[in-house]
């Protein structure tokens, strides 16, 4: 399987390794340093982390498989997620995961063909006030109706 | 003469717009030549009235809200800077009364100062309960907390003087101070609003609760899903240590106490205190067995106090005014305020701080205003996703721990999730299984299976296969679920849909029954 991933920067990931491995509970640490850096969690980089940490391999992947954020393949260039969460669900959630899942021809933790964006579930941004919501690559927008949400993805299509 | 004008940094505002509304005044003043100090603060919490701009003037700030950046020149053409006539002005932003009736202790600076601003902190009163709290003892400090009646906020509503005594009374070379700030209920914003409106109040209070119990190290266990609350906690967090409020030395006493921001990824049982812990050392973030009590045996298996946001953003203010005057507010066993948070369908939304025991009808209709789409409330779920739906006969309860858990119902987090006339119950019951089911951790049983068998039983009832006998197959599973799960995931997520099933038998296609169903 990892023979089919795409080529990584070993040095920069190695970097993130070495930064952070004295931190005590470095594994979390280490994990979002290396996605923040490039996207997702390398298998090849289980290993590395694995040495770095006298952990077994088992124990790193046990970690990276059990966080719904963790990703272990590239990411498409923008990240959808859209929230399931009950306030949410309470204005309309449902009908509007219908409509991302429909339009974008993608189900959750899929990316669209064109490699523009991919479709994750979350529950709960904490802007409950303001439901339905939506994270678009970190940033939070509130009240978001399926024309809104064609809008936004049609940006990110053009966008690179 | 410069204006100072306010637009949220919060994140709620934000999504509404509140950058773009902020560009927009900051190139509107530049055109005009008017000079204006812009401050980027946290917000008051009246989120239907955002993106929410305020101007300060000789009477008050006054404020204009919900404001859209196309708003903006006609706002300086109106003379906005100094309070002019709009249809968008409020008035003085604290007379809107939302805000004025509530009782704003953890939350009186959310929303005035700027959140990364010390100089601002200690002009409103900060740091005045680690100014006392340094001149105590940790077991006065810890009476003091005591005193309070403060009990965790994070929903299980332990006594925090109780267990800091714990942690105080073990012995050993290195202690911690957790913060849970896995804020993973649905409806509930209260710590995130804080940490991104005041993160200052938090470190004080962490700052205290190292102090009181001999703790040099904290972390605040940061979930994923609040990156501006991360960004907003670092700047106040390097502010801190850059000043002396943090550190080897805090203002010169000699004590020590560092912090770190830990970033969760988005497991929602890490709200669980073990699992968080668990998580903190780079580990699956699987439920821990108690005993041995994260007091004595912990992080890294260190004696640890697991305190969540709210909790802990009281401390500061219990320091300053007294233990005593902090229980003066609420009602019985409850003491103090409670950030409730209102959320869902409702036309209001929003944080109202207020001393325990209003009922629930009050917070639904006179802060809240019903709902959004304008029909009837049918159902208001409190407590996050493991709390129960109640029903419109329930609306006259107060507020408060003991008073909810009489009837099967939790105040938890302080979070209400409103539902309109358009909701099924039955619906909202099988998601609560099928969320336990996503966001187990898989160590025990009753939740781990049981979860997933509970989505096939709904399903069952719902399509009309065996239904009397299928209900009493979910009410035993709840049963097993309610006494045989490790942590409350499992162990609570019967009461969504026992109280669904109880108080909305229709949505089920169950006749109501006779007495009062257990």
């Amino acid at each position: 399987m990892s023979s089919a991933q795409p080529a990584w920067d070993r040095d920069k990931v190695l970097g993130i390794i070495n930064t952070l491995k004295h931190k005590p509970g470095a594994l979390m640490p280490i994990l979002h340093g290396i996605q923040d850096s490039i996207g997702y969690v390398p298998d090849d980089a289980v290993p590395l982390m694995a040495e770095a940490l006298n952990l077994s391999r088992a124990e790193v992947h046990g970690t990276i498989t059990f966080y719904h954020h963790f990703r272990t393949t590239p990411p498409g260039r923008h990240k959808l997620e859209i929230c399931r969460g009950e306030a949410c669900q309470a204005v309309g959630a449902n009908a509007l995961v219908a409509h991302a899942r429909k339009t974008l021809g993608v189900d959750f933790h899929e990316t669209t063909t064109d490699g523009a964006v991919s479709l994750e579930q979350v529950f709960c941004l904490g802007n409950c006030a303001c439901s339905p919501s939506i994270m678009v690559d970190g940033e939070v927008v509130g009240e978001v109706s399926a024309d809104n949400l064609d809008a936004i993805v049609d940006s990110l299509r053009t966008r690179q | 003469m410069t204006v100072t004008v306010y637009v949220s940094r919060d994140s709620t505002a934000i999504s509404k717009g509140a950058d773009k509304v902020a560009r927009a005044i900051a190139f509107e003043a530049a055109k005009r030549g008017a000079t204006i100090d812009m401050v980027r603060n946290g917000s008051r919490g009246m989120f239907w009235l955002e993106p929410m701009v305020e101007v300060s003037t000789p009477e008050g700030r006054i404020a204009f809200g919900p404001v859209k950046p196309e708003d903006v020149p006609e706002l300086f053409e109106a003379n906005f800077l100094y309070g002019g006539q709009h249809h968008l002005n409020l008035g003085l932003t604290e007379e809107i009364p939302y805000f004025a009736r509530q009782q704003r202790l953890t939350f009186a600076r959310v929303g005035v100062t700027d959140p990364v601003s010390l100089d601002d902190y200690i002009a409103h009163d900060g740091y005045r309960g680690l100014a006392n709290a340094l001149k105590m003892t940790g077991a006065d400090i810890v009476e003091e907390v005591a005193t309070s009646g403060l009990r965790g906020r994070g929903g299980a509503a332990f006594p925090t003087g109780i267990k800091w005594r714990t942690v105080l009374g073990a012995a050993s070379d290195q202690k911690y101070i957790v913060c849970n700030a896995d804020e993973g209920d649905s409806g509930t914003f209260s710590d995130r609003m804080i940490m991104e409106g005041d993160p200052f109040v938090l470190i004080e209070g962490m700052t205290i609760a190292g102090l009181a119990v001999g703790a040099t190290m904290g972390y605040i266990y940061l979930r994923s899903e609040y990156p501006y609350a991360e960004v907003a906690l670092n700047e106040a967090i390097a502010v801190a240590n850059a000043r002396g409020y943090l550190g080897a030395d805090i203002l010169g006493s000699g004590k020590t106490f560092h912090l770190e921001v830990r970033r969760g990824a988005g497991a929602y049982v890490c709200g669980e205190e073990t699992s968080l812990l668990e998580s903190l050392e780079g580990k699956r973030g699987m439920v821990r067995f108690k005993p041995p009590l994260p007091a004595l045996e912990g992080l890294f298996g260190k004696p640890t106090v697991v305190n969540n946001v709210i909790s802990l953003a009281s401390v500061p203010i219990i320091l300053d005014q007294g233990g005593a005057n902090y229980q003066e507010y609420g009602m019985g066993r409850s003491r103090g305020t409670l950030p409730f948070q209102l959320g869902g369908n409702v036309k209001h939304g929003g944080l109202v701080e207020a001393a325990f025991g209003m009922t629930i009808r009050e917070l639904l209709y006179d802060f809240g205003g019903g709902t959004r789409s304008g029909r009837p409330i049918r159902a208001v779920q409190i407590g996050g996703p493991l709390g129960a739906y109640v029903p419109e006969s329930q609306f006259d309860l107060p507020l408060d721990y003991e008073a909810l858990a009489a009837e099967n119902a939790m105040l938890g987090h302080g979070g209400l999730v409103v539902f309109d006339d358009t909701v099924d119950l039955a619906q909202m019951a099988r998601f609560a299984m099928e969320f336990c089911a996503i966001e187990s951790c898989g160590k025990c049983t009753p939740c781990r299976i049981g979860s997933t068998r509970g989505v096939e039983v709904i399903d069952r009832i719902v399509e009309g296969t065996e239904r009397p006998r299928q209900v009493i197959l979910l009410r035993e599973l709840c049963d097993t679920m309610l006494s045989g799960s490790l942590c409350a995931l499992g162990g609570m997520a019967p009461y969504p849909v026992l109280s669904a099933l109880n108080h909305f038998p229709e949505d089920f296609g169950v006749s109501k029954p006779a007495g009062k169903a257990a």
